[in-house]
């Protein structure tokens, strides 16, 4: 009886043990990123100034400034968005709404698994083969916008996938039963009902895209801009103007790259200013995401 | 018996020929209404078909330029590739260990990028892998579901850093504070690159292995704990057993990750390739080396370009094996339960 109580007692303790062991391991992830945020703020809080934000980069570290990055960074994800989310929604009613459970649409599916997969140095060689060589796109804010559109289009696909297979099955039967047509189904149901799935993918995509340092050095992005693109809108009749498309640019991972790889470390300083920018905004959108898939979970009561 | 658990779970969707005879028996009693508004109820419904079977064919091509990026991806990697290797042979590429493409006198083995590309991401698996798995299982076996629901989204926090920042991290942060431990380190070394990849790739190990774990039934913990198991040998004989290929699927995309990862090793890291193993040496990885080239000038068309290529393939490749892994995987364990 005493050994039972004693063998007890000890599987007992075993469990208490990894129990704190579990503890442990996540708080090792939670210190790091502690620690990340804390050494940003120490070695960069003093130089985030409103002077920093709308100065351009310069030779010396303390007039240098995030604005070309910041505006840079803000066009490049104004194509991203516009070509990435009608094509990941378009993508993803068709696999689910459309397309016959055949080897074609099962071979699409594998294409874009694989694709999530692919490092994103690889989208960055494809479009400096294709975009910048082939179509002649030059290392431009386009070339940048197709690279990272085409490199979270799994994501918006994904998310749209999950979003639509929550809607039951009834709500089409209902609407194909007043005669309407899939397409019809689709645009005055589907999409309606799954719009803040869809827009939870959208913004964790474009807060993917947002970081993205690698296929944009592969592209050729400048690190020392000192002007910004053309603006888009102009005075004069037609108004809009899409030069912008086709100026260099940089944006704030690479800028940060750029800061990091000079040995003083002045300029490490300011780095780290613009990481905690570029830290805020994707952390941001990361909790905005986080909150509207809360909001879907409460209210979803099909 | 995988089709029919599709089936199962997504009931397809087709307005069949059944349907359309619908419609038109439907049509039908419109026109004893009125003939006027059967004729134009008729004519909205053939615009509707019609945009019906237009939208089919534009939504079908919008899904097809997934397909079409992995073939320029395929296509463009290889056709450089391709050149490259009308320069250099397969067997200097495979065997010398030296990696100077650019230097006066060029040398093109590829095993200093490989083998950097292999320590670092075997440094960040040794942190990864560990601490992913010991976090999973708490999480799915130990933890409330209230702890679970804080846990997770703030750990899955660590993938929505950046990683220039992490490399900013590694660099400026736990290179010193390891030189303190280890007074030789160099400046550039692959110990700390790995070591913060590993942390970043932990949330990709426990949330995916979580999910495979959560989704045992509770009917094989019971039966564990009826004849007196506790919650560790539950879970390392019965859960994790029963798991193992949503837990391997896991451990195999972390893999994929790890060796695909820039910016962490081409800031802590650095650029110089060199063949070594030691962890506390600084080595260009294959991603690296493509950093490195991108930001100089190297006119298109020279064999400093096609290098390029020759180094993304070979990443492409070894990358594409362990997806196509983590894939085979993680369908068996959607079929199991």
């Amino acid at each position: 009886m005493n050994d039972l109580k004693r063998m007890i007692a000890r599987r007992r303790r075993i469990d208490a043990i990894f129990r704190v062991a579990g503890i442990l391991c996540a708080a090792v992830g939670i210190l790091t990123i502690s620690a990340l945020l804390g050494f940003l703020v120490y070695k960069g809080v003093s130089h985030l100034t409103w002077s920093f934000l709308t100065a351009y980069p310069s030779r010396f570290a303390s007039k240098s400034g995030l604005l070309p990055a910041l505006v840079g960074s803000l066009l490049v994800m104004i194509v991203t968005a516009v070509l990435a989310v009608p094509l990941g929604i378009a993508a993803a009613v068709f696999l689910d709404e459309y397309a016959p459970k055949n080897r074609l649409s099962s071979f699409i599916e594998l294409n874009i698994a694989n694709l999530a997969g692919v490092p994103s140095i690889i989208y960055g060689l494809m479009a400096l083969g294709i975009c910048v060589y082939g179509f002649g796109l030059g290392r431009s804010i386009l070339t940048a916008g197709i690279t990272l559109a085409l490199l979270v289009l799994p994501i918006i696909i994904t998310a749209t996938r999950e979003a639509l297979r929550s809607i039951p099955q009834e709500l089409r039967e209902a609407s194909f039963a007043q005669g309407a047509t899939r397409w019809q189904t689709v645009w005055y149901h589907l999409l309606p009902s799954s719009l803040s799935g869809i827009a939870t993918g959208v913004i964790i995509a474009l807060s993917r895209a947002i970081g993205e340092t690698a296929p944009l050095i592969t592209i050729g992005a400048l690190s020392f801009i000192a002007f910004l693109p053309k603006s888009p809108l102009s005075a004069q009749p037609p108004y809009l103007s899409f030069e912008w498309l086709s100026s260099p640019f940089t944006v704030m991972p690479i800028q940060i790259f750029n800061w990091v790889s000079r040995p003083q470390s002045a300029f490490h300083e300011i780095a780290a200013a613009a990481a905690i920018v570029l830290i805020i905004l994707t952390l941001g959108l990361n909790a905005i995401a986080m909150v509207l898939r809360a909001r879907v979970r409460a209210r979803m009561q099909w | 018996m995988s089709r029919l658990s599709i089936e199962l779970d997504y009931p397809s969707v087709h307005p069949s020929s059944a349907d359309q005879s619908f419609q038109a028996s439907a049509l039908e009693n419109d026109s004893q209404l009125g003939s006027g508004a059967a004729a134009l109820t008729r004519c909205d419904w053939k615009r509707a078909r019609l945009m019906d079977r237009l939208m089919g064919l534009i939504l079908g091509a919008c899904a097809s330029v997934s397909v079409l990026v992995t073939a320029a991806i395929v296509w463009i990697l290889f056709r450089e590739a391709f050149h490259f290797f009308e320069h250099v042979s397969l067997r200097e590429f495979l065997t010398s260990t030296e990696w100077t493409p650019l230097f006066a006198n060029p040398r093109y083995g590829i095993a200093p990028l490989a083998l950097a590309t292999a320590v670092t991401t075997f440094l960040a698996l040794l942190v990864a892998i560990p601490m992913g798995l010991v976090i999973a299982i708490y999480l799915s076996e130990y933890s409330g579901r209230r702890s679970r629901e804080i846990l997770k989204p703030t750990l899955e926090l660590l993938s929505a850093v950046p990683t220039v920042v992490f490399g900013y991290f590694a660099l400026l942060f736990v290179t010193p504070l390891l030189q303190r431990v280890y007074p030789s380190l160099g400046g550039f070394n692959m110990l700390s690159a790995g070591l913060v990849m590993g942390i970043m790739l932990i949330p990709y190990v426990s949330s995916l292995a979580e999910e495979a774990m959560h989704s045992v039934p509770m009917l094989l913990r019971e039966g564990a704990y009826a004849v007196g198991a506790n919650k560790l040998t539950t879970a390392v004989r019965v859960v994790i057993p029963a798991a193992l290929s949503g837990i391997g699927a896991a451990c195999v995309l972390a893999v994929s990750r790890a060796i695909g990862e820039t910016m962490i090793v081409a800031i802590a890291a650095g650029m110089q390739p060199k063949f070594t193993a030691n962890p506390a040496e600084g080595a260009a990885t294959l991603t690296a080396y493509i950093v490195e080239v991108c930001l100089g000038d190297t006119p298109h068309g020279s064999i400093g370009y096609q290098s390029l290529f020759a180094a993304g393939a070979t990443l492409f490749v070894m990358n594409l094996g362990f997806n196509m892994i983590a894939h085979y995987l993680r369908r068996r364990f959607r079929e199991e339960y």
